[in-house]
């Protein structure tokens, strides 16, 4: 998908060059609402841990990401084990872009979506939502993943 | 120049409309489903996990009940932000039971499009629990593991296809219904 980008001022002399541009841009930019990169996979892991007050440790997250906790779905029944790869929607089959960074661009690089995805899916997986501890363990294991 | 509010159209743009929508006539659903005011919002949010199923299918009750109701949605939590579902809502009740074959008062079990009486009537000869639940088609909501460009409103015959891998036996059910 081709970001949406806000032309104000023209950086280059010609103005009309400029506002063909930004027509083009216009035309092309398909999002309704500009979700623009706003984080990052490392500054989200960083959110976490300094709000869980403790420092986060991938191992523990592997082993939450693949666990099932007490419902019929783990993380990894969408995500795979490891989310290296595209998932599959445990319900839909629908295609799901690789979870771990190094393999997806986009992966945790707007907020809203990452408090919108954990606060869905840690309610279908574990009936509540995760813990700011939880969260900063699955994101030191998903950032590690190369 | 046209002056009038109402658009008017010129005789030869009506003929060459009929023209098009003429060889369409010969199938009964022949047509996109998805409206053409497309709300990007929709495809964004909903077919994150699932076909962007068109809202034409269910009658504005069900979609306003699903609506209500996202945070246990057929099985997952699908809660939005209020402003997100009031904007995908609007539309949808713009565009609820705008399929020929839905009664704004008959809405389906579970307000799920699958188990509308107009979808068990075409789907009749496909009787066997065993499609339904074959790996290729999960269930009976995955449009696309039949209907191949059910992602573009299209529910066509002609677009159809046998689902992979599954017994040959079952062929006869797809060839017309």
């Amino acid at each position: 998908m081709i970001p949406c980008i806000s032309p104000s001022t023209p950086p280059v002399a010609s103005a009309r060059l400029w506002h063909a541009v930004a027509a083009v841009a216009a035309a092309l930019c398909v999002a309704a609402p500009a979700l623009a990169a706003d984080t990052t996979p490392a500054d989200q892991l960083k959110r976490w841990t300094v709000e869980a007050g403790t420092p986060a440790s991938a191992e523990r997250g592997k082993v939450f990401f693949n666990s099932r906790h007490g419902g019929e779905w783990s993380c990894a029944s969408c995500h795979n084990a490891p989310p290296t790869t595209e998932g599959k929607h445990a319900n839909t089959g629908k295609p799901i872009a690789p979870l771990a960074p190094a393999f997806n661009a986009k992966a945790f690089t707007e907020v809203a979506k990452v408090d919108k995805w954990f606060r869905r899916n840690c309610k279908d997986v574990l009936s509540r939502e995760c813990t700011a501890a939880e969260k900063a363990d699955v994101m030191a294991y998903l950032v590690n993943l190369k | 120049m046209n002056t009038s509010h109402t658009p008017r159209l010129s005789p030869w743009l009506l003929g060459g409309l009929l023209a098009a929508a003429l060889p369409l006539a010969a199938h009964a659903d022949s047509r996109n489903l998805l409206p053409r005011n497309e709300l990007k919002l929709y495809h964004q949010e909903c077919a994150a996990c699932h076909l962007a199923y068109p809202p034409g299918l269910l009658p504005a009750t069900s979609w306003q009940r699903m609506m209500g109701s996202l945070d246990k949605h057929y099985g997952s939590d699908a809660s939005m932000d209020a402003a997100t579902v009031q904007q995908i809502g609007t539309w949808l009740q713009t565009h609820a039971g705008t399929y020929k074959r839905v009664r704004a008062t008959d809405t389906p079990p579970d307000d799920r499009i699958t188990r509308s009486a107009w979808f068990e009537r075409k789907h009749r000869k496909i009787d066997s629990p065993q499609v339904w639940k074959h790996a290729s088609v999960k269930s009976a909501a995955n449009c696309m593991a039949c209907h191949t460009a059910a992602d573009k409103g299209n529910f066509d015959d002609d677009s159809v296809r046998f689902p992979k891998g599954l017994d040959e036996r079952f062929r006869a059910a797809f060839l017309d219904d």
